[in-house]
Parts: structure tokens; sequence; C-alpha cells
């Protein structure tokens, strides 16, 4: 696999600049001695053609929701609407600096102001921030959040732990963890769901509240929703919720009316907005009323037709994000809601959950399949027992050969050899029911040719890498 | 039909069949029926295209500040973006990906990795980079907490001259761990006046240049630390052709990455870097990069040393986060080859001559002086009696500059700051200094 440094030659560029003037010229005096690099950065020499062809045969070498079915379980990884990328690229945002004054950047504040709205609303949850910058970055706002709430309350030292269920996505431990919360797990009982007893136990004086994936990352819907909220709530604690799976409910129901007093929203999953590899995507948070007055300030108000910026917050945590968050992710997102208008929201989460209930139904007779419950919009197998040896490492690498991206894999970690299909609303009938066939169709050569998933991706420019080589000998960056 | 669900009514009757259910809403009988009825829809009706469109083109069109000349910076910069970043960025196969958890599908997204951890290595001195935090305050935060983690101490001895930004996010963090933030005033040149170093001091942050537009000199700062962390938060284009701070033995380098190559986007998103020295390797939080071989012997990436992150090690991970600003570093990494060593040395250097240039002749106005002697690089405050009325003068010319009340955190109020990029014309200084000299 080249790098773009084994491209080029000393004294190429790809950008043609202006001519230096007077600090070449010695008209103006140089950079003081004692700050002058000496050894400059070694960086790629390279011409235009070089850069532009290194960069797409790397591109090439990806895949992408563009390039086909991506059935990454938890990610949500749907069509990203072309609109919407013109639209975030329009100079009036992306070249706007956000410290200019209110007054000079009237549109950009409607605009988060707008999706505001239109995010409370969805959420049935009565405040915001935008602040955000991803779902976990959501995760820790909420946990600075119920900080305060306790700080205000005088509860600070007594209450410190945080519940949370075994199937967990680990972005929560962690969030919880960078507060100073002791996690305290909930074991999940035979239905997929949060075991009441269990949470009954871990409940008293000293819990700070719960986080609650919903629907749970089983892609099982929290029959027990109201009942485990009211009891955190008679307990004295708060109800975080991560909304990493709204996809399954949007525009059906909110997490407001089942008691979350925390939920953050993946603006890069529901809401259609591209991963970009792995970022940036966007996680504004909605609070129940009785977190308003600690959100982040400023808060992004409207007089009229005026928008500005309202600091008076007193009991705020501050400034989680330089700035407004995520903007480019946000007009997305507003461009999302609006082309869909609430019967498309209910139209989404309809087909989001039909396509994984579909797709359950014609592969739960090949896989194991741990929890068969209704599915929401994703549902785990398991790979365990597909005989001769065959691992779900090897059923994911076989997928590749049949030209799919592999769902996600052993995660939940409450289910053995997990293989997590989340197929979105936006995939046709067609591409479901070649999916289908591929995972058939390996689940009968684990029997018969188990040689093929051992061995597999055969076809993709590199093969199964060493991963622990790259620990034992590590090599982050090139050595000159 | 909405042209992003493709499910026909023919479609859903034959999967509902296959299901065994009659209708949609049955696939919803498992969440509360009192809670479902609780919804109220947002009065919104489906858009069209061109509906949409002229919407957000309208918000878009409403923000006057497009319009002005911007010599605006605080952390952010105007800086030329080379038309091949945006042609790279919009591959489809780079910015519809995830998180590079399969490698076989993701060399390109891995190896542009790699190649971006080397490139900020060399800008900024340092053994190992990360493949990106959300922004530069984030980055910051994070840098604190991994000095809090490797020394125990629970003091951050912070800078008043440190961007004001970066500190209210990075006292947000250090209030949720349980840190104190320890002031350091600065001399009357602007730079840091580090007195002494309290028992239990975690880390010094060091900002290269302060929001000030100073210059540090780092020389000798790590000595006078122990084994506390010497953190600097750097902006990145300087570092083409000032000592770097991994030169005077910094432990961590983090900074704003958005001047390479990225939009200033209304403050997102952003890029946080973030550098360290292998020893901190298994303490540094966020993805990695890294070269191996697969089952043939042949070259290739993977994401590397993820039992410090969170889907392996949960509350016992180096950090909470998952996504980050990828497409942003991409864009930093294809800006840095597009330019070169050279064409990064004249960005900077260009920057540095028109900010210069237009300091010495403010300077040169009546009523107007620079306050700070210590050297600065891109960006400089501007001492006058009625820091308002100049920046009025300035926006009447089409000027936009920060408003003054930006430096009323770091104990200036009687100025206001200016930034230059290569992107000033010298027909836009000339403009400048004759929107202040007048009336």
């Amino acid at each position: 696999m080249s790098t773009i440094y084994d491209h080029g030659a000393p004294g190429r560029q790809a950008v043609a600049l202006p001519q230096l003037g007077k600090v070449e010229q010695g008209l103006l005096g140089a950079i003081p001695a004692d700050l002058r690099r000496r050894d400059g950065p070694r960086l790629p020499e390279v011409s235009q053609p070089e850069l532009v062809r290194h960069y797409t045969a790397l591109s090439r070498m990806n895949y992408g929701v563009d390039t086909g079915f991506y059935p990454l379980g938890s990610c949500t990884m749907k069509h990203n609407p072309k609109l919407h990328e013109d639209l975030a690229r329009l100079p009036g945002f992306a070249d706007l600096h956000p410290l200019l004054p209110p007054e000079a950047c009237q549109g950009a504040l409607a605009l988060l102001w707008e999706t505001a709205e239109h995010l409370k609303g969805i959420t049935g949850m009565p405040g915001i921030t935008l602040q955000p910058a991803a779902g976990a970055h959501g995760e820790l706002t909420g946990m600075f959040l119920i900080k305060r709430w306790l700080e205000d309350r005088g509860e600070l030292g007594r209450r410190t732990k945080i519940l949370l269920p075994d199937s967990a996505h680990g972005t929560n431990p962690a969030s919880a963890a960078m507060v100073g919360f002791t996690v305290v797990s909930i074991p999940s009982d035979r239905r997929g769901m949060v075991n009441l007893d269990a949470l009954r136990g871990a409940l008293g004086s000293d819990v700070a509240g719960i986080m609650l994936t919903v629907p749970n990352t089983l892609g099982i819907f929290e029959e027990d929703i109201v009942t485990i909220t009211d009891l955190v709530h008679d307990a004295g604690g708060l109800c975080y919720f991560d909304g990493a799976n709204l996809n399954a409910y949007l525009g059906r129901a909110r997490p407001g009316d089942m008691g979350a007093d925390v939920f953050h929203i993946n603006l890069h999953k529901t809401f259609s907005t591209p991963h970009g590899g792995g970022g940036p995507g966007a996680g504004p948070v909605t609070v129940s009323e009785v977190l308003v007055p600690y959100l982040p300030v400023p808060e992004i108000a409207r007089k009229g037709e005026t928008y500005h910026l309202d600091w008076d917050r007193p009991k705020s945590i501050g400034r989680v994000h330089p700035y407004f968050g995520n903007v480019l992710v946000i007009v997305k997102a507003l461009a999302y809601i609006l082309s869909l208008g609430d019967e498309g929201m209910r139209a989404v989460s309809g087909g989001a959950v039909l396509a994984a209930n579909y797709l359950k139904a014609k592969l739960k007779g090949a896989y194991k399949l741990p929890y068969d419950q209704l599915a929401k919009h994703e549902f785990v197998l398991s790979g365990e027992g597909m005989g001769n040896g065959v691992r779900t490492l090897d059923v994911a690498k076989r997928l590749i050969d049949y030209g799919f991206h592999p769902p996600t894999i052993y995660f939940p970690l409450i289910v053995k050899e997990a293989l997590m299909i989340e197929p979105t609303e936006t995939e046709p009938r067609e591409t479901l029911d070649t999916f289908a066939e591929a995972l058939l169709s390996i689940a009968a050569e684990a029997r018969e040719h188990p040689e093929l998933l051992r061995e597999a991706p055969h076809e993709t420019p590199v093969r199964r890498l060493d991963e622990a080589r790259a620990v034992r000998e590590p090599r982050l960056k090139l050595d000159f | 039909m909405n042209p992003y669900l493709p499910h026909t009514p023919g479609d859903i009757r034959s999967m509902l069949d296959a299901i065994g259910v009659s209708d949609v809403d049955a696939l919803f009988s498992d969440i509360p029926a009192h809670v479902q009825s609780r919804n109220r829809p947002l009065g919104l009706s489906a858009r069209d295209d061109l509906a949409v469109h002229r919407h957000l083109t309208t918000l878009a069109e409403r923000s006057t500040g497009r319009g002005l000349i911007p010599f605006l910076g605080g952390g952010l910069y105007d800086h030329f973006i080379p038309s091949v970043v945006g042609h790279i960025l919009s591959r489809s196969e780079f910015f519809t990906a995830y998180t590079p958890y399969q490698p076989e599908v993701s060399q390109g997204t891995l190896t542009w990795m790699f190649e971006y951890q080397t490139m900020i290595c060399e800008l900024t001195g340092m053994e190992v980079a990360n493949a990106s935090m959300y922004d530069g305050a984030t980055a910051l935060a994070e840098a604190v907490l991994m000095a809090h983690r490797a020394t125990g101490g629970k003091v951050v001895l912070v800078p008043c001259s440190l961007h004001p930004r970066l500190r209210e996010v990075l006292s947000t963090y250090a209030w949720g761990a349980g840190l104190a933030l320890h002031d350091v005033p600065y001399t009357e040149a602007g730079r840091l006046a580090l007195d002494g170093v309290p028992d239990g001091t975690c880390a010094l942050i060091v900002q290269q240049p302060n929001a000030l537009g100073v210059l540090e000199n780092l020389a000798g700062m790590k000595e006078r630390l122990g084994k506390a962390f010497l953190i600097a938060s750097a902006s990145p284009i300087p570092l083409a052709v000032i000592e770097p701070p991994g030169f005077f033995g910094a432990d961590v380098v983090v900074g704003e990455g958005q001047p390479l190559g990225n939009p200033l986007s209304f403050g997102g998103p952003l890029l946080g870097f973030f550098a360290t020295r292998m020893e901190h390797l298994r303490r540094m939080p966020g993805r990695v990069s890294g070269q191996t071989q697969d089952a043939d012997g042949k070259t290739g990436y993977v994401m590397t040393f993820q039992t410090r992150e969170q889907h392996i090690r949960r509350e016992g991970a180096t950090s909470n986060i998952c996504t980050n600003s990828a497409l942003c570093a991409l864009a930093a990494t294809v800006y840095l080859a597009a330019l070169g060593p050279d064409g990064l040395r004249r960005v900077a250097l260009l920057s540095y001559e028109r900010a210069h240039d237009l300091a010495s002749r403010i300077a040169a106005i009546p009523g107007y002086s620079l306050p700070f002697r210590g050297p600065f690089f891109h960006e400089f405050v501007v001492r006058c009696a009625d820091p308002e009325r100049a920046v009025r003068k300035l926006r009447q010319a089409g000027i936009a500059v920060l408003p003054p009340s930006f430096l009323h955190p770091l104990g200036v109020h009687d100025g206001f700051i200016v930034a230059v990029t290569e992107k000033r014309t010298p027909e836009e200084l000339d403009r400048f200094v004759v929107a202040l000299e007048g009336k």
C-alpha cells in the first residue's frame, strides 16, 4: 500500500501560491532567531496529478454507503442525500466565522434555532443544546448535567453510581467514568431486557441515575421502559437515554414521554448525515424540565424575528464546545427533517423496523437467534455452532467476498459470536433479499467449504491483517 | 414518494407477509400504547427538494457577516483552500464510510490516517499522533485529563492568555474530573510569566501563539515542571516556520486543525489534533492507524492499540471518544500534501509578513499602538481609546474584526485583535489602514 510520501519528487507542489515579498527582501523583521524552526516539517512533494491519483486510488480501496449495503449495527448507515452536501457548502454557512457578532450571523443562528425546536419536538423534551460534536460527547454532556444537578441539590458526594445495562455501548461507561461516577452493571433478563429485580436491588440513595439505550443494543424495545424510569425517579435518580437507536421509533414515540431526563441524538445516524470515515457527526442533547437550568451556555434565543445569544443561565455547566457545535452537520439534519415532514419521519422508522424484521425472518432458520423478540431497527444473530470451527469473524469476512460490508460483530458483549445487523429504511427490498441469500449461502459454505470462510476475504486489496504484529512492533507513522 | 425511501406498497406488503404481521404499526406493539399516543407531530408536511434548497439558501444568505473582508482569527483562520481538497473529500467512498472496523475494505481510510499521523508528528515535533479529536478545545481538555491520569496531580496551570473558549471548555471538563485550574499571569510583553510550580501540578498549558497573538518561548519550561506535563496548544500554520513544541520537550501537543484545509463552518465541524511521545502512547485518547502485514506478507493498515478505547476497555478507557473528525483530518492531510513543505512555509510567511506590514502601519496612526512587545505571528492586539468605535469604522469600510469583547476575559479592555492570512491582499490592507485613519 503506497503512501503519499512514496510519490513525487523534491520541488513538486500541487497548488500555485503567491510569491513572498517583504520578509524575503529584508524589508520586515524576520522571525526571531530563538523561535525560528531549524528543520522544516517533512511533507510530501507531489504535483497535482499525482496527488489526485493517489487519493482516488485510496478511495477505491474503501467501502461506503454509496458503494453498497452497509448493515453496521448501531451505526445506522443509511443513504446520505446529495442535496444536503450542496447545502452545507453554501458560503453563508461554510465561510462564516463563529466569533462574528450575532447581528452578522442571523441566518446561521436561525438555522440553529429552527433545528433545535424540531429536535425538542421530536424528542418531546423542553430543553436542548446543539454543542456536542458526537454521540459520546452528548453522553459526556449528559453526565456533566447530572453531576451539576446533584451538586446543586447537595447530593454530589452521596449519589456516586450510574447504573448501566450489560448490553450498553462502551461509550456509556467511559462517559460516566470521565466525570467520576462509578459504573454498576445491571444484567439483562431472558427477554434481553433490563432485569427489573436486579434494577430494584441496585437502586438506592447512592444512585445518581441510569443510562439506557432504547431500544437496547439487541434491537429490542424495553417493554417496561416506563416502569424502569419510574423506579429510578422514585429512588431519586435521573434517566439518561442513549439516542443512537432513535431511528427505531422516529416520529412514533418520544423519549420525553418515556421518562427520559437527558437524551442525545446522533445526527449522523438517524438524521442521515454522512459518517465521514469516522466523523464528524453531531450529538445534540435534549433534556427534561429538571435539567434545563444546567444546560451549556449560550442559549440561542429568538425575539420577534431576531436571534440572540442568551448567557443568563447561572447554574450552567459551561461550554462543552468552543462555538455552536457541528453546524454544517446540523444544516444537513434540518434539510432532512424538512424533506421528510411528520409522515416521512414515521415512514423512516416504519421502513427501518420493517427491513430489520424482514431480514430476521429470512435468516433465523440458518443462524442462531438468541433473543427472538420483535425487532426494532436492528437484530442480533450469533455465529455460534456454525460447525467446522467457523466463527463470526469468518462469516463477516466472507460477506466481503459477496460484496457487502459486514455487520457489527462481537457486540453486544452479552451475545457470544454476535452479528448485529441494521439494514435501515433506505435499502430496496431487492438488496435485502440478495444480502439474505448471501448469508444463507455462507451458512451452507460453513458446513461444506469452511476454508472459504476462514481464508476470506479473497478479492480485497489486502487479506486479513496481523493485528498482534501492529501492537508488537508499533509503526504509527513513517520512519524517514 | 420520498426519494430516500425505496419501499413501494407492494414491497411493504410482501415484507409484512414474510414476517407474518398485518401492518407496519403492528411492528411497534412493543412500545407502550400510552407512550405512542402521547406523540405529537411537528406540524410539518414533506417538502420537495426545490423547497428545501430554497429554505436553506435563504437562511444562508441572511448572515451579512459573510460579505465582509475577514481579518478574523481567534483560533480559526481564513486560509486559502486548494480545490483539490474539496474534490478528494467528495469521493463518497471516503465520506460515506464509517470508522474502519473492517480493515480489508477500509485501506483507503487507514492509509490516509497513517499519513495524517505522520504529518501531525512532523508539524508538532512529536512521536505519535491520534487520528483526530472533535476540535482544539476538547483536544486540550483530553490532554489535561491524560496528564492527570499519568501524574496523579490535580492542579492545572492555565495561562491568563489562553483563548477564552479553550478555557471555558477546559473548565467544564476539569470540573467534571475534579481538577483545579490555577491562573498563570502574562508579562507586559504578553508572554507567560511562570512563577513557580505548586505541588500536585499535573500540567502546564502553553498556547503557541497565545490568544493575544504573542509567540511564547518554550525553552526551559519542561525542565521547571518535573514530572508534570508540558502541554502545548499550538496553531498549525505557524508551526511551519517556528520551532515546534516537541523540540522543547512537550509531553502533548494539541491544537485546532481547521486552518489546514477546512472552512470556518461557523465553528463546526472542526479538527482537534493530538500528538504525544511514545512513552505516553497507552494513555493517549482516540483512534490510531498502524502499519502491519496481511496473511501474504503484504503491507497494510489496521486500527491498533484499541485496548485503550471505550469499545474494549469501557469505564477503564483513556477517553469516551468514538466518532471523531475524520473527514476534517482527511482535508488536513490532502491540504498538507498539496502544499508540501515549500507551500506551507509560504502560506505561513505570507501571513506573517502581511500581518507585520499591517501592524506597523496601524501603529503609525495617531491614537493606535501595539500594546504587547512580544513577537507575534499573524495576529496582534491593537490598543486604542475607543475600540468599539474603531471596529465600527472598519465595519463601515466592509471589514470584519473580532468584537473587542473577545479580549475582555484576557484582561484587555482598550483594544481589539486583528488576524491576517495570505488571502488578504495589499489593497485590503490599504483599505484597513484608510478606514482607521478616517474620522
